[in-house]
């Protein structure tokens, strides 16, 4: 019951902070997603719709990088963004941008692997009647493309998933600063350290609420565009 | 034939449960094993792990050590999942206490805070007193500054220096609260070129370009203390074995490997006892 409260209070309290955390959430999770998506599901489409000589190295490719660690690719874009890195000069270092860029290296691979299994399957056949019209080469994008639109979509949701659930990778290079990179993920981490286990589980609740709203709205949005 | 395979297989089972059972047995038993929950900062410095086999050789009993921040710290022993704390922030120690956990805390040894940031130090610092000087000037040149902002012991420190001159920088814009250990936030204080209050076994065992601008001021006195979870609240508590490491630490040999902790690595001393 307290548990109840707690999750109410964080929703509606007077406090500004949590809705703050959603919010950043929201706002870093929509634009990592976004990305991964205009720059894997064409990528993921060249990939499984064509056969070329060096298919099987670059599919092993996509797959191993689906399985970087993201304290990894955490690693590698604090590096990138230090004070003494290549990039230091922008100031990008424990910003929302940061925790972007770190997202779109581990989504966009899963967004990748996932498009071109999806898109493999019927490819050949496809590619064939795309023939016998004559549409060949880069024009049967296109059609793949709104093809699939309602699987995509779902894909998309699977990528926007990931990016809400990550800790490791953000906590790196966002820093978790109050008012301004803290995410749900990083501060649920900060209240277990503490010891608030309750509180810590209340936002967790919390998290789910919210990716199960956005679920709900993109599945109708999926339907309404399954109808056309 | 088929019956006397699975025959055979369940006696094969049977066998290997009896034998599983006998290593069982045969496993320390369980009040030989000392659980303590300590703060990050006393296992980051190396301090635990240097007492630890000569405390199991003296007293034969084993050690295991978890560290959390200070707050995960005193709430593993609320939840009954230490026999012992070792933590360093008097006003969570004396809330724990009052809930009835024990009777007492037993302060056994020090160091001092440090206030380290950029080697220019924009801000003054190296001229303060105190650290309640060093921190008003922070607040009037408008220096950033790292919180931990964990409720860590260090945290605490913070937020005490901070009341004592009767300042609340949690608004202002200088002002970042990171909610994370020592470690990283040094590493964000070194990023960023900013203020952060550190103890200074990790701050000189963490790689950065910060400079030390104040120490050993009398208002960054960081005591360590130890608290036996009562058998009242957890009849389980090995209160024996904890009562073996405060007897240990605080012996003449555990002294002196404390006094001497930290001299051949950094030139100085790290801890202090009590007297």
């Amino acid at each position: 019951m307290e548990l109840i409260n707690s999750i109410f209070d964080f929703i509606f309290g007077p406090d500004p902070e949590l809705r703050q955390i959603i919010a950043v959430t929201l706002r870093m999770s929509f634009f990592s997603t976004l990305i991964s998506a205009l720059l894997g599901i064409p990528l993921g489409v060249l990939l499984g719709a064509n056969n070329f000589k060096s298919k099987p190295f670059v599919s092993r490719l996509v797959n191993t990088l689906l399985g970087l660690p993201p304290v990894v690719a955490g690693l590698v874009v604090f590096l990138l963004l230090s004070r003494s890195g290549p990039f230091g000069t922008f100031k990008l270092l424990y910003t929302v941008n940061a925790m972007v860029i770190a997202q779109v290296l581990l989504i966009t691979p899963f967004v990748i692997a996932m498009t071109a299994n999806l898109v493999g399957v019927n490819a050949a056949s496809i590619n064939e009647t795309l023939a016998g019209i004559g549409i060949t080469g880069m024009k049967r994008l296109k059609y793949f493309l709104i093809d699939y639109r309602i699987p995509f979509i779902s894909i998309i949701l699977a990528g926007f998933g990931r990016s809400i659930a990550e800790v490791g990778a953000v906590q790196m290079v966002g820093g978790n600063v109050q008012h301004k990179t803290r995410v749900m993920t990083t501060a649920i981490m900060m209240q277990t350290n503490m010891g608030r286990f309750e509180f810590a589980i209340a936002l967790g609740i919390v998290l789910l609420l919210v990716s199960f709203l956005i679920n709900s709205i993109v599945n109708q949005f999926q339907k309404a565009v399954g109808d056309d | 034939m088929k019956s006397r395979i699975s025959t055979r297989f369940i006696v094969f089972v049977v066998a290997v449960m009896l034998l599983l059972s006998v290593f069982g047995c045969k496993m320390e038993p369980e009040d030989k094993v000392l659980q303590m929950s300590t703060t990050t900062s006393v296992n980051d410095s190396g301090l635990m792990a240097y007492l630890q086999p000569e405390f199991e050789k003296a007293t034969g009993y084993t050690l295991e050590i978890t560290s959390a921040g200070t707050g995960a710290a005193i709430e593993k022993g609320r939840m009954g999942d230490a026999d012992m704390l070792l933590v360093h922030s008097k006003s969570a120690e004396e809330e724990f206490i009052a809930e009835g956990f024990n009777e007492e805390r037993i302060p056994f040894m020090y160091n001092f805070f440090v206030i380290v940031g950029p080697p220019e130090d924009p801000a003054g610092v190296a001229s303060a007193v105190t650290a309640a000087e060093a921190f008003q000037k922070i607040a009037d040149t408008g220096s950033l500054f790292i919180s931990r902002g964990d409720n860590s012991g260090t945290h605490n420190k913070e937020n005490a220096i901070w009341a004592s001159i009767e300042y609340d920088p949690t608004a202002q814009a200088w002002y970042e609260s990171i909610g994370q250990g020592m470690g990283d936030t040094l590493t964000m204080a070194n990023e960023r070129q900013a203020y952060t209050l550190s103890d200074k076994a990790t701050f000189l065992a963490h790689e950065n370009d910060l400079a030390m601008h104040l120490e050993e001021t009398d208002d960054m006195k960081n005591t360590y203390s130890m608290i036996i979870i009562s058998k009242d609240r957890f009849a389980d508590s090995n209160v024996a074995g904890a009562q073996a490491f405060v007897d240990w630490v605080q012996s003449d040999a555990a002294k002196t490997m404390i006094a001497d902790y930290g001299k051949a690595a950094y030139g100085e001393a790290l801890f202090f006892n009590m007297d």
